[in-house]
């Protein structure tokens, strides 16, 4: 009935990379004839456009959607060279086996970064010049007239001296016929029509109506229901299961044993959910049974003073200038674990035949779901079918690691029919890979005209990268945890040192939300807060003054401040702060209206968001993620914490992992400030400088600084 | 077995009495709108209506709702018309990820039923969802909107 499944972690990072996972890094997206005519069934002009007789256009999108807008966004950037007809346009995701099938047609299909814009733009843009110019030379090759005397708009092309005219559908089967040409010119900017106009989201009518579009919502004939149980201790191993014990309970089908967890499948998930909670199982804890919240603690604590730190920049001679300064400040901050808590639990249906493996998941990255897949089932990646659905979120949860895909597969696997796996939301908070702990200590040396002339940033904490791909690492420093500190530091300081002392723990870390730049965040704009303060300058007109050589920073910083009334009256008891951070390769600055009540209790009236991330396709979804991120930055800054006690998580549900609710939630204010030249996300962007914009505010109210988070941990009562 | 009318349809379904409806609307009656969220009340993306009142389906076992009229997120609409607040939730774009957004607007038609033009203050009351994308503003908004249509659409008449 039960068998254990192995699973070798070294060859399935190995499998990851040879298919093509997250990792991967740069690609070509070839317009050749071997990206036409790859799908028989369907008359593609480039492997992104399906324009079927009725004028519809259909776009595909190699991207995931978690509530980002990447499925409206990004076909947004086709149409515009397109020049068809955006009420005709339907999005449909281009599937991860095909991908494969065809040499990557659609480059890479990671979804994360916030660089889903960024990094596909420039072959979006290309593949709707190319069909633009293979659709027109189909209509000139019809009337016999040269291309150049064609013009196509609204999804109509008219010879320009006859003024004769025909639609894409009429026109789309001959153009797909047409060799692409080698070379497209792309519009200027200031030639859009598309792109930078609000345009209604694709995918909110089947969100209104329950329609079932998630991962969690598949059902297969002969489906069967699996609940997993994992080991609460991270990195340890299942010993043994009592099975006996579910003798008597209805519906159970099969108990299935992983090295570190043990599925129960059952006719309903209820179920097999009851039975997975009563099952005796016996874990073999390990090592690591005896880590908390304290030892780790303790752990980078020391790496503060270690002598092993990794330099990741370097300007100029910090300690020299520290020991010429005329003030000097130091300070120590810390930011703990975090959950990404996706509403959509981890989950994935399989099944698993002697021909095919098909999964249905909700995952930030496709091929990466396919190669660990194939990998669990042990079958070539050609045998694997991926079915991608929308996410109930992400937050950087679903695309590294897709542990929920490889459980999926064992279990279908040793089942013989579909089985869909969805985990209990303990299960969801207490398996995560949470956003690492960190701490920094500060060091400053201001002169006599209250400028920093010296910045000293030692970090510790735990990476990221050490965990997924070691060999990223450049210089022996892992670059990553550095993010917002290194040549991303917007104040210009003369001599300035960041370096970084790795403290790994077994607690699984991973990208949440903004990676790095959240805790980094939070450290850098709490303490040049306090530079401003100590030298009892505005903390407003200190950063314009350290922004001076740094225009756009200068003007995103000014565009919050403005718009927010900065230094102007405000109502008794609310106090602003702001902060500025750049992210995403793109600039945000917050301003954040905050009260402090008399027993302590924080409230968050306002917050005003400035963002410069150069273009802008959607304003609408810009706005929409602005929001987002403000919510999920509050929301860590307020209540965010994860703690280790018995080497395992406390939390394990919402009741003690809570989350912002409508009652607190702020006004939020958008201005976005592109300024053109640059391609920036928008995703990530606003989170990380919330902690610190608040924290700001707070100091400003009460006087007393938060060097760690959350709030909640932080006796704030009046005197 | 139990008999449940859910969305004006009867069913009898064969399952354990103690099985929380939310699972009998999903994986019996393969009503997928209602969403499993956190299995403990607190989240609220399993909200329904059981006769006109909302709640939260995830810990509510069917025997308690025998006999009862059940409506979710499918069956908010009529004739195929969606409802005003699912209208809102469209003019304003309001769901991201869109996962706990049957859950809220189920929340919400029950306040608009028991106080058609609701204030700030009681919606913050009665809303108690949890939205990780954070679309509250939005909700709000749409929450007023849909009021605003209630009442133009009752003067119209």
């Amino acid at each position: 009935m039960s068998r254990v499944a192995h699973f070798d972690r070294r060859s399935f990072l190995a499998s990851v990379a040879a298919i093509g996972g997250a990792l991967a890094l740069g690609f070509e997206i070839p317009f050749g004839p071997r990206a036409i005519h790859a799908s028989s069934f369907r008359r593609e002009i480039t492997a992104w456009i399906v324009i079927e007789p009725d004028e519809t256009v259909i776009i595909r999108v190699a991207k995931s959607e978690m509530g980002q807008g990447s499925f409206t966004a990004l076909p947004m950037l086709v149409a515009e060279e397109l020049d068809c007809d955006w009420s005709k346009v339907k999005a449909e995701f281009a599937p991860p086996h095909e991908n494969r099938r065809r040499d990557r047609v659609w480059g890479n299909m990671s979804t994360g970064a916030s660089r889903s814009i960024s990094a596909s733009q420039n072959d979006l843009r290309r593949a709707g010049a190319t069909a633009r110019a293979m659709l027109i030379a189909a209509a000139a090759a019809r009337w016999n007239v040269p291309d150049a005397e064609c013009a196509a708009a609204q999804g109509v092309i008219t010879h320009l001296p006859s003024g004769r005219n025909i639609t894409f559908g009429r026109i789309a089967a001959a153009a797909a016929d047409i060799a692409p040409p080698a070379q497209v010119a792309l519009k200027e900017p200031k030639d859009w029509t598309l792109i930078g106009t609000r345009q209604r989201r694709f995918d909110v009518p089947d969100k209104i109506t329950g329609k079932p579009i998630y991962a969690i919502d598949v059902q297969l004939p002969n489906m069967l229901y699996a609940a997993i149980v994992q080991c609460p201790v991270f990195k340890s191993a299942l010993k043994s299961v009592d099975e006996t014990k579910l003798a008597d309970m209805k519906g159970i089908r099969h108990v299935v044993k992983q090295p570190d967890a043990v599925a129960v499948v059952a006719d309903s998930w209820w179920r097999a959910k009851k039975a997975a909670e009563a099952l005796p199982v016996t874990w073999d804890f390990g090592d690591n049974s005896g880590v908390s919240s304290a030892t780790i603690r303790a752990q980078l604590h020391a790496g503060l003073g270690a002598a092993d730190a990794r330099v990741g920049r370097s300007d100029g001679d910090v300690d020299r200038a520290l020991g010429q300064a005329v003030k000097r400040i130091e300070a120590d901050y810390e930011v703990p674990f975090l959950a990404h808590a996706t509403m959509e639990p981890q989950n994935c249906t399989a099944h698993v035949t002697a021909d095919l493996v098909e999964i249905w998941a909700p995952t930030q990255d496709g091929e990466t779901a396919l190669a660990i897949a194939a990998h669990a089932a042990g079958v070539p990646p050609s045998k694997v079918v991926v079915h991608k659905m929308m996410l109930g979120g992400g937050f950087g949860r679903r695309g590294i690691f897709q542990d929920f895909v490889r459980q999926a597969v064992l279990i279908a696997k040793e089942v013989g029919q579909p089985v869909k796996l969805v985990w209990t939301r303990e299960e969801d908070m207490r398996h995560d890979f949470y956003r690492p702990v960190a701490t920094a200590r500060m060091t400053a040396g201001l002169d006599a005209n209250g400028m920093p002339v010296a910045w000293k940033i030692r970090t510790a904490g735990q990476s990221i990268i050490a965990a997924v791909s070691p060999r990223v690492m450049q210089f022996g420093v892992d670059r990553n945890f550095l993010q917002g500190l290194l040549e991303d530091m917007p104040y210009d300081v003369p001599n300035y040192l960041v370096d970084f002392a790795m403290r790994n723990t077994h607690v699984p870390v991973g990208v949440w939300r903004s990676v790095n730049h959240s805790q980094n965040a939070f450290f850098k704009e709490s303490f040049v807060d306090e530079m401003a303060y100590a030298v009892g300058a505005d903390p407003y007109l200190f950063r314009r003054k350290l922004l001076a050589k740094k225009p756009k920073e200068l003007a995103v910083l000014e565009a919050a401040a403005t718009h927010a009334g900065w230094g102007t009256s405000q109502p008794q008891g609310v106090f602003r702060g702001i902060a500025l951070h750049n992210s995403q390769n793109s600039i945000c600055a917050q301003v954040v209206e905050a009260s402090v009540a008399t027993d302590g209790k924080v409230r968050v009236h306002r917050v005003v968001s400035a963002i410069d991330p150069g273009h802008v396709v959607n304003p609408l979804t810009a706005e929409l993620q602005t929001e987002s991120a403000v919510v999920y930055g509050l929301t860590a800054a307020l209540y965010g914490e994860i703690t280790i006690s018995d080497g395992r998580v406390e939390q394990a549900n919402f009741h003690d992992y809570p989350m912002l609710r409508l009652a607190e939630m702020p006004r939020v204010e958008t201005v976005i400030v592109a300024s053109g030249g640059f391609w920036g996300g928008i995703g990530e962007t606003a989170v990380p400088p919330l902690a610190p914009a608040l924290c700001n505010a707070i100091f400003s109210a009460t006087g007393k600084r938060i060097r760690s988070l959350p709030l909640k941990n932080h006796d704030l009562r009046s005197a | 077995m139990a008999r449940l009318t859910v969305n004006g349809r009867a069913h009898d379904v064969d399952v354990d009495s103690d099985t929380p409806l939310l699972w009998v609307l999903r994986d019996t009656l393969g009503l997928m709108g209602t969403k499993y969220g956190c299995g403990i009340a607190q989240c609220g993306a399993c909200t329904v209506h059981v006769d006109g009142t909302p709640m939260r389906s995830c810990s509510l076992p069917v025997s308690a709702v025998a006999h009862k009229q059940i409506t979710t997120i499918e069956g908010l609409g009529s004739n195929g018309a969606l409802h005003s607040v699912q209208k809102a939730w469209l003019d304003l774009d309001v769901p991201q990820c869109g996962y706990c957004q049957s859950g809220m607007m189920m929340a919400v038609a029950a306040l608009l039923k028991d106080k058609p033009s609701p204030s700030d203050a009681e919606i913050d009351a009665a809303i108690t969802n949890i939205c990780r994308c954070g679309t509250y503003q939005r909700i709000r908004a749409a929450i007023h909107a849909a009021a605003g249509r209630r009442v133009s659409g009752m003067s119209s008449q």
